[in-house]
């Protein structure tokens, strides 16, 4: 046990410690040790964004982020999106819009929407389309993922409007 | 009592309607749990080595030296001393530990002594195949109108009288399934039982395939699936991995976990086998071909079988035809089904060629693919329409330039292309249970699996309408063997099984209900529906009791009942009986693409699809399901490949860093119709998931054609062949 360290950190609000090795990925510790399955696996090199996490606000994908530099971060997962029960834009965009075919990539796709829009809440479709070029949709629910954005993002300028 | 046929088309309360996934929500918040998802406590892990060998067999083979590695609990063999590696990739075996870590170790320290073999890869040369003796024939057919007359010298005759007479080369590349989420499981043993969370598109039919190995027999087997991350046709069997991991956690007494690697799913787990095609033909003036002369090649790997003759040309069917069919043995890995297998190959290499008069004729191609409608059978007025419906979605005349003669914008010009397809889609066998509490629940049980299709949602959708409820009042109990068997999910023939089978069952559970109630509305049974959350006397809502009130009439125990539909024969065309499921049906799509000269670029601007279906059940997920299509087409016409190296034999693009697809900003708008005449609707419901597949290769190519005046030979269209199409003329 000698190699493994406590790592200490913010995951979906709450203050989380855990053990790890040296060698392991923020995606195995979230899914191995914390059990959040909600992020997925699809290659684990970096190139399907079905992993995507915020880490201190930053879309990253957690298979290429050692868990060992998740330090004092704040990690927000897909588990972590919903708030209070109720369901974010994006996610109530992605179902009504029928955004999601498998649902394997979804969580990566809805996570990496949240920091688009949390950054550019006025995308137009072609900072969605280049800002989700990273995830990838097998099935393929492009066009609607496209689409749901877009009504995530509406819906959020209406809100703050009517705010 | 309630009729079993499906209402009149616009008279349905859900039917056809737009309804989100019931199983939307678990997707989009993160706990839907597939099965690389399920982690039971105690958990191994487990992973296989692969050889680096195309072709070798094994000397010799050390195991122990991993199974004493500290932190390995066991080391399961899948190949032994003298057995034969035909590709590179292959598992030879596998390895579980307590953490990855171990298990890789473990994997580094098994030791193989292989004697390397010669290999052969490539499947487009179909001369150097036959000169490495790795060829086999798979049929040859010839069809003559003037049948008595010798084929040699009535072919040319044709050819020679023909207004036009060309040859051409065309091809289309294997593609992998790519499923997102590799294929493998997570078993548990517990005692002599063992229920395994399997990635699987058959979980009625796998249970038995994982029994007898290591054994069991299949009511000791339990195989759970309710979510999966891409199939394809890919996931039909329990395979190999998911034996190995059954037999280790019945070996250790422990869960253990097996997925494959990424690039173990892509050199093991399935791929689309390669089509390669050479042909004459003759055409009239109009266009009309007259003679077909071809030979196709191709690989699905070691056994070496090219695409079916069937699809040799597609849809059309000349009049004079000769074919010859050709299969190559390559050192790469078995074939599996992809959706509409042979369909999307045999379109790709012989609608080109359709396209192909129409460039030798300078003729508009859609006059060319009308003129030839007259050879598809009885589905020609159907195309016809579907033709008329998608070329005002294109704006086809006004954008229409003969191939090679359309404007220049800088560097980049434009086309238009198209295709047709056809598709069976009837139902595969399926038994489903309905069960109507007395508390007002209802519950539907199949032992069928949702690939992401809508399948969980249609089900609830068929018993919500046969019930007269809202689709939240029915509870859907999918995914598991234990339910009562319903067909693997491939070919388009999960949706008409199930709605089928369901709507039987919900029938004979509603008719049991009232002959229930109808003593309370003081009425026969059979002068009573459910409409609307209520039974009552049909077409008088004032005499009527809400469906929990009803509900109470059942007594302690819920009425249960079974639906089935076994697969019959096909209803000819013109049949105009009642039917609940039907197969057969036709598809049309027209693509326009941008083309960069310089770069070899290739742009999608618009797709359009046009597709019948029978009877829809959700028009949401029905779109889907056709958008997700173009976009698949999109990626083996333009993106997708499986690179082998001659050289090594290797799969040198089995990542996803390297095996290219579509992303977001690659697909141009899309634009979907749902083809719905009255005459398809009444034909009842027919599966969807492979037709809009099928049509994007060829289309996508004759857009390129159209823009560049020359044919782009093999698919996918890289930059690289265009370039090297622009420069070698044709």
């Amino acid at each position: 046990m000698s190699n493994k360290h406590v790592i200490s950190l913010e995951l979906n609000g709450d203050a989380v410690e855990f053990l790890c090795e040296p060698r392991q990925t923020l995606l195995e510790v979230l899914r191995d040790i914390l059990h959040l399955t909600g992020t997925k696996e699809g290659c684990s090199n970096g190139n399907c964004g079905a992993c995507t996490v915020l880490f201190n606000g930053r879309p990253v994908v957690s298979c290429l982020v050692l868990a060992m530099e998740c330090e004092d971060a704040k990690i927000r997962t897909i588990e972590g999106v919903a708030c209070d029960g109720a369901l974010d834009e994006i996610q109530n965009a992605f179902l009504e819009g029928a955004a999601l075919q498998c649902g394997i990539c979804t969580p990566g796709f809805i996570v990496q929407a949240q920091a688009l829009l949390d950054e550019n809440p006025n995308p137009s479709e072609d900072e969605i389309r280049f800002y989700l070029a990273g995830n990838l949709c097998r099935c393929t629910g492009y066009d609607k993922i496209v689409r749901a954005v877009q009504a995530a993002a509406e819906q959020r300028r209406a809100a703050t409007t009517a705010g | 009592m309630a009729e079993v046929f499906w209402p009149p088309q616009g008279s349905a309360s859900l039917l056809g309607g737009e309804h989100n996934r019931i199983d939307g929500l678990a997707k989009c918040i993160g706990s839907a749990k597939y099965a690389y998802d399920v982690v039971p406590d105690n958990m191994l892990v487990a992973s296989a080595l692969s050889c680096p060998h195309a072709h070798a067999t094994i000397r010799a083979i050390d195991l122990n030296a991993a199974r004493n590695m500290a932190g390995v609990v066991a080391v399961e063999p899948l190949k032994k001393e003298g057995d034969e590696i035909r590709w590179e990739g292959d598992l030879v075996a596998v390895v579980a530990g307590e953490t990855e870590a171990a298990v890789a170790e473990g994997l580094a320290a098994i030791k193989i002594e292989y004697e390397v073999l010669d290999h052969f890869v490539d499947d487009t040369d179909l001369d150097a195949a036959t000169e490495a003796n790795v060829t086999r024939p798979a049929g040859r057919n010839t069809q003559l109108q003037n049948r008595d007359e010798d084929a040699d010298q009535e072919f040319e005759r044709l050819f020679n009288e023909a207004a036009v007479t060309f040859e051409g080369h065309y091809g289309i590349n294997v593609i992998t399934h790519m499923c997102l989420e590799t294929h493998g499981s997570t078993c548990e043993s517990q005692g002599d039982k063992l229920v395994s969370h399997l990635s699987t598109q058959n979980v009625s039919g796998t249970p038995g395939q994982i029994a007898g190995p290591i054994g069991l027999t299949a009511q000791d087997v339990t195989v759970h699936c309710d979510y999966i991350g891409g199939g394809f046709g890919s996931k039909f069997a329990a395979d190999a991995w998911g034996v190995t991991c059954a037999q280790l956690a019945r070996n250790t007494g422990r869960p253990v976990k097996y997925m494959l690697t990424r690039s173990q799913e892509l050199k093991n787990a399935g791929n689309r086998p390669s089509g390669f095609l050479r042909a004459k033909i003759a055409a009239d003036k109009d266009g009309f071909v007259t003679a077909w002369d071809s030979a196709h090649w191709g690989t699905n790997g070691t056994s070496g079988a090219p695409v079916s003759q069937g699809v040799i040309p597609y849809v059309f069917n000349p009049p004079n035809r000769r074919r010859v069919a050709t299969g190559i043995r390559t050192n790469t890995s078995p074939a599996r089904a992809w959706r509409a297998p042979n369909h999307p190959q045999g379109c790709a290499i012989t609608q080109t060629a359709y396209d192909d008069v129409a460039r030798h004729l300078g003729l508009d191609s859609y006059d060319v693919f009308l003129r030839n409608l007259s050879t598809v059978g009885e589905r020609a007025p159907i195309y016809e329409d579907q033709m008329k419906l998608a070329a005002k979605l294109m704006d086809w005349k006004a954008k229409w330039h003969p191939h090679g003669k359309g404007g220049q914008d800088g560097s980049v010009v434009s086309g238009l292309g198209m295709a047709i397809h056809t598709w069976g889609g009837g139902p595969h066998a399926s038994r489903a249970t309905c069960k109507i509490h007395p508390d007002g629940g209802v519950e539907i049980f199949l032992g069928s699996q949702d690939l992401g299709t809508g399948t969980r949602t249609v089900i609830g959708l068929v018993v919500a309408e046969t019930l007269g409820l809202e689709l939240e009042q029915v509870s859907v109990q999918i995914g598991l063997s234990e339910y009562p068997s319903s067909g693997p999910s491939g070919g388009s023939t999960t949706v008409g099984g199930v709605s089928e089978s369901t709507r039987r069952a919900a029938t004979a559970a509603l008719n049991l209900l009232l002959t229930k109630v109808a003593p309370r509305l003081e009425a026969d049974a059979n002068q009573l529906e459910a409409v609307g959350g209520k039974i009552q006397i049909q077409g008088n809502q004032n005499r009527n009791i809400s469906w929990k009130e009803a509900c109470g009439q059942i007594g302690i125990s819920p009425i249960e009942a079974q639906g089935e539909y076994a697969p019959r024969v096909t209803y000819p065309r013109n049949y105009d009986g009642k039917r609940l499921t039907d197969n057969g049906v036709a598809g049309v799509q027209m693509a326009e693409v941008a083309v960069d000269t310089e770069t070899g670029v290739v742009k999608m601007k618009k797709f359009v699809a046009v597709q019948d279906i029978g009877l829809i059940i959700n028009r949401k997920t029905a779109r889907s399901q056709i958008y997700g299509a173009a976009i698949m087409g999109i990626a083996y016409a333009l993106f997708e490949e499986r690179i082998m190296d001659k050289a090594t034999g290797a799969f040198v693009n089995a990542e996803l860093a390297d095996y290219k697809l579509p992303r977001l900003g690659d697909t141009g708008e899309i634009v979907v119709e749902l083809y719905e005449p009255e005459s398809e609707y009444n034909r009842g419901v027919i599966g969807l998931g492979e037709p809009p597949v099928i049509s994007p290769g060829a289309a996508i190519s004759n857009a390129v054609c159209n823009a560049l005046g020359k044919r782009v030979s093999v698919l996918p269209i890289t930059p690289q062949r265009v370039l090297e199409a622009i420069s070698g003329g044709a």
